[in-house]
């Protein structure tokens, strides 16, 4: 049966000032990519992508009104969850590239650490260098970590697709990850298509029930809690929405 | 070899009698399609209102029992205008698919049914009897035979399709409320709406789990109910019944027909057996049919009713 399960927040890490880590006392099995269904009681419910197994931890970024209050619980508050759901990450190949924006990191964060035996190039954008997160531990397993902000204020003036175009003037991967705002998984992908390379994105839209049955999550033809989050280049290629539209709360279309 | 399984609806011609109940999916005319593709008869639009409605927050739905969800979706929709551009041009469409219309009152439900001329649906659904949604269903009081015969009137001056309307299972006098939809010009009863409301605490945090505190009951545990109901509304009148609620096999379809559906509604069935839930039944209710000697579905309906 699939109801929440509430659990005790058994630690807190800052990873930043916008960035907080949240561990249970559980352990969970998931592909990197799967999302839990979050439940703050009374408040709202929302997906989060699995940031760590084991033990169990989801790192939340403060956006809006529902991060905020997720912000300000500590040990011993509780939440319930529900999930993993959808499908994650697949490992394809020896030789992989991972970009994110912003939170997109975390579970391209979670697949490199499950990806033994694969040589990882990261590229990591975030706004400026007070934005980056999990640098260090995306450094222990990845053979290069690039990071790229969009200030300048640390490592590449710019955004992390003018780094993956750069990469690829040198350099063939196997499958290229990608996670973060939609217009950067959008350009990724087109990016990838030139150059004839498998991509794998995880995409987000406004969710609700969760279960697969209510559609408002969807893009195209395409559940994200179901078919998704997760897709890949033959997925993508047939999205007629992909980077052009979203749906908010009421199902209306809003245009990227 | 498997029967027929083709049905006529209110002058509709269907494939088959499995349709995608209102509230699931049924957000886009892709996601309408890929039911089609899926092997669905029918397909019914999520509830349209005058104006755009974000819903009840998260949760909205939660399984309770292996057997039992609750929602409280509160009727999210783009609203009239958003829709019509969603659902434009359906005159293509390889299935018929049903607009399935909610208002406050009697005027709006007629404002609805007028304004949806030309988007191509096949039918209309009005919907009266959602036990979770201020301002609209049972609690805006649409559940009684008086508002039925009310509002069932308003929109029949207005359109020339098809008119189902979808009833609730939570009233003591449903003969009277079926009877007041025919005399006042329905073409078919949608039965049942969901069950309750229920509601389901979470004892960790003594909290309510749906934002709404309340939500209506779906899935196999209200079967009973829905069967009951067919039953009764079979015996009151004689326009046809699309028989919805806890229908998950083919055995449960043949089920509700006997208890006098025309034709089934679909909708938490898609989370026990994902979208091939409508070729599968279609698949088991053919099965049936041949084992037991029948040849056509016609031959099905309302045979629970015979002495």
């Amino acid at each position: 049966m699939e109801k929440q399960e509430v659990l005790e927040i058994k630690s807190v890490v800052n990873e930043n000032k916008e960035v907080k880590t949240f561990f249970f006392d559980k352990k969970i099995k998931s592909e990197p990519g799967q999302f839990l269904m979050v439940w703050i009681p009374r408040l709202d419910e929302k997906p989060f992508a699995v940031s760590f197994e084991n033990p169990l931890g989801i790192t939340v970024q403060k956006i809006g009104p529902f991060t905020e209050e997720f912000f300000k619980m500590k040990k011993g508050d509780k939440i319930g969850i529900r999930g993993p759901y959808g499908n994650g990450f697949k490992i394809k190949g020896k030789n992989i590239c991972l970009i994110s924006g912003g939170c997109g990191v975390i579970p391209l964060t979670l697949l490199a650490e499950k990806s033994k035996k694969t040589k990882i190039t990261a590229i990591i954008g975030a706004a400026t260098k007070d934005d980056l997160f999990f640098v260090n531990r995306l450094k222990k397993y990845c053979s290069k970590v690039i990071v790229s902000t969009d200030d300048g204020s640390l490592g590449e003036r710019g955004f992390p697709t003018d780094v993956l175009k750069n990469l690829l003037k040198k350099e063939k991967f196997d499958c290229v990850y990608t996670c973060g705002p939609e217009i950067l998984m959008k350009k990724t992908f087109e990016i990838c298509e030139n150059n004839k390379i498998e991509c794998q994105a995880s995409l987000e839209r406004y969710m609700k029930c969760g279960y697969g049955i209510c559609g408002q999550c969807c893009i195209d033809d395409i559940r994200i809690c179901k078919e998704g989050p997760v897709l890949n280049s033959n997925q993508l290629r047939k999205l007629t929405e992909f980077g052009v539209f979203e749906r908010d709360k009421s199902g209306k279309k809003v245009y990227f | 070899m498997s029967a027929k399984l083709d049905v006529e609806l209110a002058g509709l011609k269907l494939k088959n009698p499995t349709i995608l109940a209102s509230g699931i999916l049924g957000i886009s005319k892709k996601m309408l399609l890929s039911v089609a593709k899926a092997g669905a008869g029918a397909v019914t639009t999520k509830s349209i209102t005058v104006k755009p409605r974000e819903g009840h927050k998260n949760p909205i739905l939660v399984q309770t029992t292996e057997e039992t969800f609750l929602n409280a979706v509160g009727y999210s929709n783009p609203g009239l205008e958003e829709s019509k551009k969603e659902f434009e041009n359906l005159s293509e469409f390889p299935i018929p698919v049903i607009g399935s219309l909610v208002g406050c009152d009697a005027e709006e439900f007629a404002y609805l049914a007028e304004n949806i001329k030309g988007i191509g649906f096949k039918a209309i659904e009005i919907v009266l009897s959602c036990p979770h949604t201020p301002g609209f269903g049972l609690l805006a009081g649409q559940g009684t035979p008086e508002a039925t015969k009310k509002i069932t009137a308003a929109v029949r001056k207005k359109t020339k399709l098809p008119l189902f309307v979808k009833v609730s299972p939570n009233t003591m006098n449903l003969g009277d409320v079926v009877k007041a939809a025919e005399s006042a010009g329905a073409d078919g009863i949608t039965a049942i709406n969901t069950v309750g409301p229920g509601m389901a605490i979470d004892i960790e945090t003594a909290k309510p789990i749906l934002d709404f505190k309340v939500g209506g009951m779906s899935g196999p545990a209200i079967r009973p109910i829905a069967i009951r109901c067919v039953y009764d509304i079979y015996e009151s009148v004689k326009i046809p019944i699309i028989g919805v609620g806890g229908i998950i096999t083919g055995k449960d379809a043949i089920e509700m027909m006997m208890a006098g559906a025309t034709v089934v509604g679909i909708g938490t069935g898609i989370y026990y057996r994902e979208l091939e839930v409508f070729k599968k039944i279609c698949d088991e209710i053919s099965e049936f049919m041949k084992s037991h000697g029948y040849s056509r579905l016609k031959d099905i309906v309302g045979i629970a009713h015979r002495d």
